[in-house]
């Protein structure tokens, strides 16, 4: 794929947008539709579509797995820190509106965390999935332990 | 903080999985694990002298009230159940340590801690919430994790088994989902205590006839009741022998509890037993059960996929005990959840100690094994005396109930079946005694030790607890007819 001119350009000049619209998608999540989940999906889709159009060895330097593993965690605790945080300020589990002086703030300001939390969990499990497949297939023929791979 | 508790009972091991994935280093990973199931048994602990003496605990996430917002609610019934899945958590775990080392690549110990993990959150929440959507949740994190774990087997069968079960779990949960949306269409709630004044005020329709239809088939596929049980054997049997144990001994009983939760509380009674013929098709379908999967289990060379089979009979102990629909048949079915667990749990790890010494749990292999391992093998024994139901074993107690309450229905034959079956799981079990203690070892079997006490211990904490409220029952049948009295009372 690599060879491909016109394919490197175009993907080079999509990547900004689809970040940026990843990034738009995660932070207006609260005004209008989006949220986590889907700002996770596109951000992971263009990881996805430079690990195409670059191969893998150049997207995995990019996104190292350690990295991804790391991100996979710290979105889930990030989720679930927040609501810890709110049980030791005094309120429910996940009741935002002690996070901050006010409860229209501590609604935004929770939910906004919580959402963050959201993204960088499902980009992660999505471009490791993508990743785990596409070096099993790479790696298919000399490889007797079949899909075992460790993360 | 006590009044976060019931959030805290879920939070712990969710916060605990990831961390578990952070710290790769396997012994930091599993006494993240240690931690998260020991302070999860304390709050159950908690939860449950709480719900005893204080009645109902209800906890509003993110102070958004019911039936809008999602609440956990917990009674005796599920605190009950809390308490099982907690302590069969708490004591698995520092089994774990070796057994998990044995078994698993040294790379992959923090990936089973963090499903596990997982799988014990979801465990839990289902159980805690008293939202049915919520519930759904809960169930698909605890079923996808448990796939993963069984897909760890050791065997590469336990690949085909995990897709087995996941493709028949999903059609469970699929079930399920379709019968809350049936529900939710139906009322507009989704809170169960709402859900459950909502329908009383319905007349029958067909959408709520359809919707307790799928949530029975659907929750029936979770729990194994025959005819849906074929994912079970494979699943126990080529599972990672902690994950068997663990499995065993909560899932299938998280799942029974699921269907009390709706038979009883969310539908009428009137409604699952008396419009719906619910109890008979219970009552032929668990005894069809008890002793389709007892004779199976007799003829299995393979001592996991042997219990697994007794497994889905007594399993068909439990739903016999709801088709009574009285409060000595419904006590008898929690009461049997919980020895169940004690039981099974302790005879899995039993199998799981064998397996670490001879790498192996086949019949033929262990000839001579109860003077090579003296100890591993009496606890064997002394979990199948339960399971047989001799008196002072916890096996005992739960068919007493069971029989009781098949008498107050008037259904003596179903008694007469009880004590039947028990004569089955004579057959299977001598079948493991004979082989253990009268055969012979043989000639070249190389010297082996019992099992490492990390790994003893735990066993012999389960099956010590199955002799222990095989005798003493105040908490035990206490708990549970507290909780039938509530189920059948609310309905």
């Amino acid at each position: 794929m690599y060879s491909y001119l016109v394919l490197r350009v175009v993907a080079k000049l999509l990547m900004p947008f689809i970040m940026l619209f990843g990034l738009y998608v995660q932070f207006h999540g609260d005004f209008g539709p989006g949220g986590g989940f889907q700002a996770g999906v596109i951000f992971a889709a263009g990881f996805i579509l430079y690990a195409l159009i670059f191969g893998l060895q150049n997207a995995s330097r990019v996104l190292p797995r350690g990295i991804l593993r790391f991100g996979i965690a710290l979105g889930v605790l990030l989720y679930a820190g927040v609501g810890v945080y709110n049980l030791l300020v005094g309120g429910k589990y996940l009741d935002y509106n002690v996070m901050a002086q006010n409860a229209v703030h501590g609604q935004h300001l929770g939910i906004l965390l919580v959402e963050l939390g959201v993204g960088i969990t499902v980009t992660s499990v999505m471009v490791m999935v993508f990743f785990t497949f596409a070096r099993h297939r790479q790696t298919k023929g000399d490889d007797q332990d079949g899909g075992s791979r460790p993360l | 903080m006590t009044e976060h508790l019931a959030a805290l009972q879920v939070v712990i091991p969710l916060i605990c999985a990831p961390l578990c994935m952070l710290v790769r280093y396997r012994d930091w990973s599993w006494i993240v694990a240690l931690f998260g199931s020991w302070s999860c048994l304390v709050i159950s602990w908690l939860l449950l002298q709480q719900v005893m003496t204080g009645g109902i605990i209800s906890y509003h996430m993110g102070d958004w009230a019911p039936p809008l917002g999602i609440e956990y609610r917990v009674d005796t019934v599920n605190a009950f159940v809390l308490l099982i899945v907690s302590a069969i958590g708490a004591v698995v775990t520092p089994y774990a340590r070796e057994s998990v080392r044995a078994e698993f690549g040294v790379n992959r110990v923090y990936l089973f801690y963090t499903s596990y993990m997982l799988c014990f959150c979801g465990l839990l929440g289902v159980t805690i919430t008293g939202d049915a959507f919520n519930l759904f949740v809960f169930l698909e994190i605890s079923s996808l994790s448990s796939y993963v774990l069984i897909a760890m087997g050791k065997d590469r069968r336990a690949l085909t088994a995990a897709y087995q079960y996941l493709v028949l779990g999903t059609i469970g949960a699929t079930f399920i989902v379709i019968g809350i949306g049936l529900l939710f269409a139906e009322t507009g709630t989704l809170n169960m205590a709402d859900l459950a004044e909502r329908l009383a005020d319905k007349p029958l329709s067909r959408t709520i006839g359809a919707a307790f239809g799928f949530l029975v088939v659907g929750i029936s596929l979770k729990l194994a009741l025959f005819p849906l049980h074929l994912w079970l054997p494979n699943a126990y049997t080529y599972a990672p022998s902690v994950v068997s144990a663990f499995l065993a001994a909560t899932a299938t009983k998280v799942a029974v509890y699921v269907l009390l939760r709706f038979l009883f509380t969310i539908f009428d009674v009137k409604l699952s037993f008396g419009v719906m013929p619910l109890d008979s098709i219970l009552l032929v379908l668990a005894v069809i059960a008890m002793f389709a999967a007892s004779a199976v289990a007799i003829f299995q060379p393979n001592l996991k996929r042997m219990l697994a089979y007794s497994s889905v009979a007594q399993i068909g102990y439990m739903i016999l005990g709801i088709s009574f629909a009285n409060v000595n048949g419904v006590a008898a079915g929690i009461l049997h959840l919980f020895n169940h667990a004690l039981m099974k749990g302790g005879m899995f790890l039993a199998l799981g100690c064998f397996f670490y010494r001879i790498a192996s749990v086949n019949l033929d292999d262990m000839a001579g094994i109860g003077r090579r391992m003296p100890w591993t093998m009496a606890a064997f024994v002394v979990g199948g005396l339960g399971l047989i139901g001799v008196p002072l074993t916890v096996g005992f107690i739960s068919k007493w109930y069971l029989v009781l309450g098949a008498f107050e229905r008037g259904w003596w034959f179903a008694a007469a079946l009880v004590l039947l079956c028990s004569l089955l799981a004579v057959v299977y079990i001598w079948r493991v005694v004979e082989v253990a203690y009268l055969k012979p070892a043989p000639e070249n079997a190389p010297d082996i030790e019992d099992a490492p006490p990390s790994m003893l211990i735990p066993t012999w904490i389960l099956i010590g607890a199955s002799i222990y409220y095989g005798i003493n029952t105040d908490l035990t049948v206490g708990a549970a007819k507290l909780a039938a009295q509530q189920l059948l009372g609310a309905g």
